[in-house]
């Protein structure tokens, strides 16, 4: 198949001055009817679509995305890919998004670069290594794996670190998650996006959702800036702005939004090749294949819907990194950027009805959604294709909030999500 | 950065003011059987309004809890409020 991605298409397509590359994906008109449509095209709606399409057989889907594919959090996050979770829910969850990631760019016959080389918690004292161990038991438990390095295994792995005794927050050690690392953002959309495509999915750019047309207690239709399109089924993936859709068709959210902040530096010789997190000096970074330090940290103090980031975070993360890695203090920031993440009471995600029939959420992921993206489209496509959810998911459905039984994953794994 | 103004203290840098809700929440009356779904809602949910906002923020030097008026899209200041009646000022 002349479409597929291969060496030999690619040599193929040298020799003719890369003239013969096709778009990946149609710009198809909105049909008045879908079996279901998808509110988001960001990594979750489209790897949602791909899943109905392919596990459960439905082809009559569209994806509906007001702007740009990827053009929200799936392009403004920093890339990180792990399964470093205290709750066996949340093991459960974020290492089947591992697994389907490890197999994603064949599966997808597009490459998202997905790159384990590693996801370092780093450890500042020696409660904090006894509550490492106690977090890695837990992971092991869970079914994911995590292995503990004292202060040498950290120099080995990442040198530029800040080693002094008089450092801020001296390293101790470090809990590793050697199946963790980094993945391409945007070929994770366009890899679902084509392949969803390809098995027959509407995928519609330039659309946004304005309006729900509520029935009889049942969503049957979405006003759209292109027109009213209706469907029998719904699933919104739209996360940051999952309350302005709730507000619309009128059901309560768990959710607080807040701009969540990355930044990437001019590119560099290699300096570090392994993700290295601290909490104590609240930041992150890792290096991207072109060089740049990709490098976040805490959400924004205020609640907020504005895609930019205000002055305090950055200069408590980039302050963070300099004690951090103090070599790189020098290094220019090229670009700064922010996404709009959906922050719950427990940092667990929602997945589950509205509480409108019809429609379903796919939210509430905060600060951690790109990694979870193969397994919320996955265990989304479930709940869509069945009305039940899949068992890994139940455990997220919103009832939790009602029973009290919550996953709260900000207190037990200490990490801002 | 910016400023926001406190009632008592005027204009002041936003790093010393903490977000402590939204504006408007009516804590369930306990006295009688409160429902879960509306315990829930009390406890979970918010409006989380994109544009116009109304939230409870504290002034953490000087305490005062009031309420402020913003665009959560645009970032300004829409105004405040104070929580305190009248007669306590």
């Amino acid at each position: 198949m002349s479409n597929t991605y291969s060496a030999f298409s690619l040599f193929k397509q040298a020799f003719r001055g890369h003239q013969g590359w096709q778009p990946v994906w149609r710009n198809p008109e909105p049909k008045p009817e879908y079996d279901i449509i998808i509110i988001g095209g960001g990594g979750h709606g489209l790897a949602t679509a791909y899943y109905l399409a392919k596990n459960h057989g439905i082809k009559n889907i569209a994806v509906l995305e007001k702007g740009w594919l990827g053009g929200g959090n799936t392009g403004r996050n920093t890339t990180v890919i792990r399964s470093n979770y205290f709750y066996p829910e949340s093991c459960a969850l974020y290492d089947l998004s591992v697994r389907l990631y490890e197999n994603l760019s064949r599966e997808l016959n597009y490459n998202v670069m997905f790159s384990q080389r590693g996801m370092m918690v780093l450890i500042h004292s020696e409660a904090e290594m006894e509550m490492a161990v106690r977090g890695i038991n837990a992971m092991k438990l869970g079914g994911t794996d995590a292995q503990l390095l004292d202060a040498d295994g950290v120099k080995k792995r990442a040198p530029i670190l800040n080693f002094r005794q008089d450092a801020r927050f001296p390293i101790h050690g470090a809990l590793i998650q050697e199946r963790g690392g980094t993945g391409r953002h945007d070929a994770v959309a366009w890899g679902y996006a084509r392949a969803a495509d390809r098995l027959g999915v509407d995928i519609i750019q330039n659309c946004e959702v304005t309006g729900v047309i509520v029935e009889g207690g049942r969503v049957t239709g979405v006003e759209t800036s292109l027109g009213k399109i209706r469907a029998s089924r719904f699933g919104a993936a739209i996360a940051g702005h999952s309350s302005v859709l709730a507000e619309m068709a009128g059901y309560d959210l768990p959710i607080q939004s807040y701009a969540l902040q990355a930044f990437v530096s001019e590119p560099l010789k290699p300096v570090i090749d392994v993700v290295a997190f601290t909490a104590a000096y609240g930041a992150y970074f890792s290096q991207s294949d072109k060089g740049g330090l990709v490098m976040g940290g805490g959400l924004d103090r205020v609640p907020s819907y504005g895609q930019r980031g205000n002055m305090p975070m950055q200069e408590a993360v980039l302050s963070g990194l300099i004690e951090f890695a103090p070599a790189l203090a020098k290094v220019k920031i090229l670009r700064q950027w922010a996404g709009i993440v959906d922050v719950t009471p427990d940092s667990s995600p929602v997945i589950g009805p509205s509480g409108i029939d019809g429609l379903y959420l796919n939210c509430g992921w905060g600060t951690g959604g790109f990694k979870a993206i193969p397994a919320g489209g996955y265990l989304f496509a479930h709940l869509l294709a069945t009305g039940d959810h899949h068992e890994i998911s139940r455990p997220f459905d919103p009832d939790r909030f009602k029973t009290a039984r919550l996953i709260d994953e900000g207190a037990a794994s200490g990490i801002a999500h | 950065m910016q400023q926001f103004p406190c009632p008592f203290c005027g204009l002041r840098d936003e790093r010393e003011f903490h977000f402590a809700g939204e504006a408007g929440k009516m804590r369930p009356d306990t006295s009688g059987e409160v429902t879960q779904t509306d315990w829930s809602r009390y406890l979970n949910s918010y409006k989380n309004r994109e544009g116009k906002a109304s939230e409870v923020w504290v002034h953490l030097p000087c305490q005062e809890y009031f309420i402020m008026h913003r665009d959560t899209l645009s970032m300004k200041v829409l105004g405040t409020e104070q929580l305190r009646r009248q007669e306590e000022i």
